[in-house]
């Protein structure tokens, strides 16, 4: 990792002509995220993990050799040598080659079932294993172990950490946060052992338990060691490079070896005999050897802060400063509720004027503020205890923030200061989170800062006069959201009504589509019967074509079609002289088709069974389908019958903007659900369910929402999924804009979905159970309405056909004539 | 065939035939009709809400498409105006001009309601 952000930070720096180059790494793939490494026990997607993709260091100019391990250095002639024996020659080498997860001399260690923590290849051997046990076990109770511990049971095993030390993460943690860590974790069914030395591993060939000192015994059929790391400084002894105290290569402040022309960087560097085993200093020291190679000498690694706020297991964790309140005179001030599981600690210093240090367990939002306050030696408050006692972003907080310094340093793997957040926005005009994450990197690293980030862009953009509030248009000064809460408690079902209690002038093209697809979404009435507010295509529940002909498309749910019913299709087709064609959706398309003859072509189509397709409207398309496990050998569930009851039950369902679902029937995801608004891949033992995804300019895979749930359930998601987007997107956001905006992104999503954390779940299926009680075909109800089909003409005053309107051949059908480009 | 050429706006003096259109039964609330005379197809819009009723040339200068009386209608600051249903394009629909961009401005016509039936203004 480290040594991608090295090349990351000198490509920003210098380009291809002054530096060239070239990365050899030891693993076949190139760098990925360890920090993350248990998302690969829910989710085996090595691409997702990866740092940058292959084509990102050949857009950089940066040569990558993978598979490849350095074995020599000659730096007499300045070349390095590869274990296939070629040689590769340098002006400056940095080494950042990390570290190996340190094994224990127990006897036994060498049984089968007995893994390491560290490469993707390790994973891959643990999942397989994990396929035929029942017991797994952590050695190592540290930040690593206890990631490791919540993916054995993402594997549906039994859990077991054993931990040498009297308490878990010792350096991190005081007594009681510990405990209370200890007490969260064992309450997700994790066994944890604590003042356990491991004398022997016993088993016939396989591991079946660990025997320890004090007598006692685990049974257990695999052991994953996470007990420590040991840097990879094999290259120094050979190339007279000088160790560090406990392994490493040494380096001064500026990172370098006594080689003045060889680095070390990251968990291979051994700084004043201290190995920094986490990503942020690892960082820091990447940026300052990119700076050393441009000759900007200004800035030194100085060692490393070793605060960190994770989440472990679902558990926030946070500590800082002096965290275990070790300054001589350093008072403790603790809160402990035992009901919610929280234990917070802040350590002040004698004179009771500065923040020393501290401990979060349970609840670590206030992280962010009280490291800025520690780290730039702000003032305390009168009362200190309010800093965790007070409700957050209140009172101290507020405070705390607008105080700090511009040069406070918010994001530490990026190194983005205040200053660079606030002027980025009042200096180069940025006006929206995402942006200001794009282009100062801020928070795009472990993300701990995103809560202060997006605090500083508020006040920012508050101070600025700068309303974010985004309301739709000059007609009414309220958002989407606004319009749709009002709308709902004032039972208001008419545009007008609206336009005259809450709104001004006479509004616009942007505002009556807008609020008519709320009221759609809330009261699902006929579209019609407000037909002059409705956008182009739902004016006349059709697609509107070059020329003034439309296109019809009927629902073909889930994509399945008797033989019958393709040959109504195609008898009014011909009947009508439509052009045909099959869409991406699975359905079929008819063009051509004179806004006269639409309720005669709707009529033919419901006599034939059919129903509207809502392809005109921002609504719900298609769920599309692979073969599935009826007909094809692999299909592990009926993926078709699903894909069907889906599409069955939202049809009718307006939305932000359209929507489209998919069902595979296994991983070959022949239905192509990973590139849907909502997408069902079928798994051993149910579904995996992904949000999110979308096609179009920016396309965007969809994200894990929820795994392994069976078909009802995957229902209930789905319909308070589907209910939370219609009530908080912004207008004509697909679901991939809004999950990219939504504060927390998928795992906020995930609360609220899965988890109900807002408690909104009962009330949001509620709200969906009643659209799917009123639905009813637009097409049936209209022309069954003699006023509403008198609309389906082009004159008012004549039953002609609009002259303007030719068509030309093509290919035995036909297209529009005279469209001026 | 140069289509634009046949559209010119028609002030209310210069008025020499009120035809017919239809009944204002027809009309919907703050939407519009296509009206056939002679050769020319023009947009009639009832402006419920302010209303006021006018008319337009239902060709939109952009594309050359006859689709304008298919158009949202609704105002800016104080202006009436329509938008065309292909691609936005807005239209005062007092003077014709095209508010959000460059096109050619719309002819305008007179229209007036007598007796339930709605008449628009030609000069021939």
């Amino acid at each position: 990792m480290v040594g991608y952000k090295f090349c990351e930070k000198l490509r920003a720096k210098a380009s291809n002509e002054e530096f060239e180059i070239i990365v050899y790494g030891e693993e076949l793939i190139p760098a990925y995220d360890r920090v993350h490494l248990s998302e690969y026990f829910l989710e085996q997607s090595e691409e997702k993990l990866l740092m940058a993709p292959k084509a990102w260091y050949a857009e950089q100019n940066i040569t990558l050799k993978t598979g490849l391990l350095i074995t020599d250095i000659n730096r007499v002639d300045k070349y390095v040598i590869t274990h296939k024996g070629h040689q590769e020659s340098y002006d400056t080498l940095i080494l950042a080659t990390g570290s190996r997860p340190m094994v224990p001399p127990i006897k036994g260690v060498d049984k089968k079932g007995v893994f390491v923590y560290r490469t993707i290849e390790d994973l891959d051997q643990i999942i397989a294993y994990a396929k035929n046990i029942k017991h797994g076990t952590i050695l190592g109770g540290g930040l690593l172990g206890l990631e490791a511990g919540k993916a054995l049971l993402d594997l549906n095993l039994k859990a077991a950490v054993v931990e040498f030390a009297p308490k878990l993460m010792p350096r991190q943690l005081d007594d009681q946060g510990s405990e209370m860590l200890k007490r969260k974790i064992e309450a997700l069914g994790i066994e944890i052992l604590l003042s356990k030395n491991t004398a022997q591993l016993v088993g016939e060939n396989a591991l079946a338990g660990l025997t320890f000192t004090d007598g006692t015994h685990l049974v257990t059929d695999m052991l994953v060691i996470s007990c420590g790391i040991i840097a990879r400084d094999e290259l120094a002894e050979k190339a007279g490079l000088i160790k560090g105290s406990r392994g490493g290569f040494a380096v001064n402040d500026q990172l370098q070896t006594n080689d003045p022309d060889i680095f070390a960087i990251g968990e291979a560097a051994s700084y004043q005999g201290m190995i920094y085993g986490l990503v942020a200093p690892g960082y820091d020291m990447a940026e300052v050897v990119a700076n050393q190679l441009i000759e900007n000498r200004e800035k030194v690694f100085s060692g490393a802060d070793m605060s960190t706020k994770l989440k472990l297991i679902g558990v926030d964790v946070g500590s800082f400063g002096d965290a275990l309140g070790l300054t001589e005179g350093s008072i403790p001030i603790a809160f402990e509720d035992r009901n919610t599981g929280i234990y917070k600690r802040i350590n002040i210093s004698s004179d009771r004027k500065k923040l020393l240090g501290g401990v979060l367990v349970g609840d670590a939002s206030d992280y962010s503020m009280l490291l800025q306050i520690c780290q730039n030696n702000m003032a305390l408050p009168p009362n200190p205890e309010d800093l965790i006692l007070g409700a957050r972003g209140s009172g101290a907080g507020a405070n705390a923030m607008t105080d700090l310094p511009d040069n406070a340093q918010i994001c530490s793997c990026e190194d983005v200061s205040k200053g660079t957040l606030v002027d980025a926005i009042k200096k180069d005009g940025v006006t929206d989170l995402k942006e200001l994450r794009t282009c100062t990197k801020a928070g795009t690293g472990c993300g701990a800062c995103s809560p202060m980030v997006a605090d500083i862009f508020a006040d920012t953009m508050k101070s600025l006069g700068q309303t974010i509030r985004k309301t739709i248009c000059a007609h009414f000064d309220y958002t989407r959201q606004e319009l749709l809460s009002l709308l709902k408690v004032k039972e208001i079902k008419a545009y007008n009504d609206l336009l005259n209690s809450h709104g001004t002038g006479d509004g616009c093209e942007t505002c009556k589509p807008l609020v008519a697809s709320l009221l759609a979404s809330i009261w699902n009435d006929q579209i019609l019967k407000q037909a002059t507010i409705q956008d182009t295509n739902d004016r006349f529940l059709a697609n509107i074509q070059k020329g003034g002909s439309y296109s019809v498309v009927p629902r073909i749910p889930g994509g399945e079609i008797t033989p019958d019913k393709l040959i109504a299709i195609g008898s009014v087709a011909k009947k009508y002289d439509l052009y045909t064609k099959i869409t991406g959706g699975q359905r079929i398309d008819l063009f051509g088709a004179k806004i006269n003859d639409l309720p005669k072509i709707w009529r033919a189509l419901i006599d034939a069974g059919f129903e509207s397709g809502h392809a005109y409207g921002k609504s719900l398309r298609t769920v599309k389908s692979c073969v599935g496990s009826t007909w094809c050998r692999y299909g592990l569930h009926d993926s078709v019958s699903y894909a069907i009851e889906i599409e069955s039950r939202y049809k009718g369902l307006r939305s932000p903007h359209k929507l489209k679902g998919g069902v595979s029937g296994c991983r070959r995801e022949c239905a192509e659900a990973r590139g849907k608004d909502f997408g069902l891949i079928a798994t051993e033992i149910g579904y995996n369910l992904y949000v999110c995804g979308n096609g179009g300019t920016n396309p965007q895979h969809a994200q894990l929402l929820a795994g392994d749930v069976d078909e009802k359930t995957a229902i209930k998601y789905l319909d308070r999924f589907l209910m939370f987007y219609i009530r908080t997107a912004e207008p004509l956001n697909r679901t991939a804009v809004w999950l990219n905006k939504l504060e927390g992104g998928i795992d906020y999503l995930k609360e609220i979905v899965v988890n109900d954390s807002l408690e909104i779940g009962e009330e949001l299926e509620k709200d969906m159970q009643a659209l799917i009680a009123t639905y009813h075909c637009e097409w049936k109800e209209a022309i069954n309405n003699e006023k509403m089909m008198q609309t389906f003409q082009h004159f008012a005053n004549d039953t002609k056909d609009d002259p303007s309107l030719k068509f030309e051949p093509m290919r035995e059908m036909k297209k529009p004539a005279n469209w001026t480009s | 065939m140069n289509e634009t050429l046949q559209y010119k706006t028609v002030l209310i003096e210069e008025v020499a035939h009120w035809h017919s259109a239809c009944s204002i039964d027809n009309f919907p609330e703050d939407g519009g009709l296509c009206i056939r005379y002679k050769e020319l197809q023009i947009a009639v819009f009832n402006f419920s809400r302010r209303k006021e009723w006018y008319a337009t040339q239902n060709l939109c200068p952009h594309r050359n498409q006859m689709i304008l009386s298919r158009g949202m209608i609704g105002s800016e600051g104080d202006t009436p105006k329509v938008a065309c249903p292909f691609h936005k394009n807005t239209f005062s629909l007092k003077n014709g001009e095209n508010l959000n961009g460059n096109q050619c401005a719309l002819a305008t016509y007179p229209v007036k309601v007598e007796n339930d039936m709605v008449f628009v203004g030609f000069a021939e």
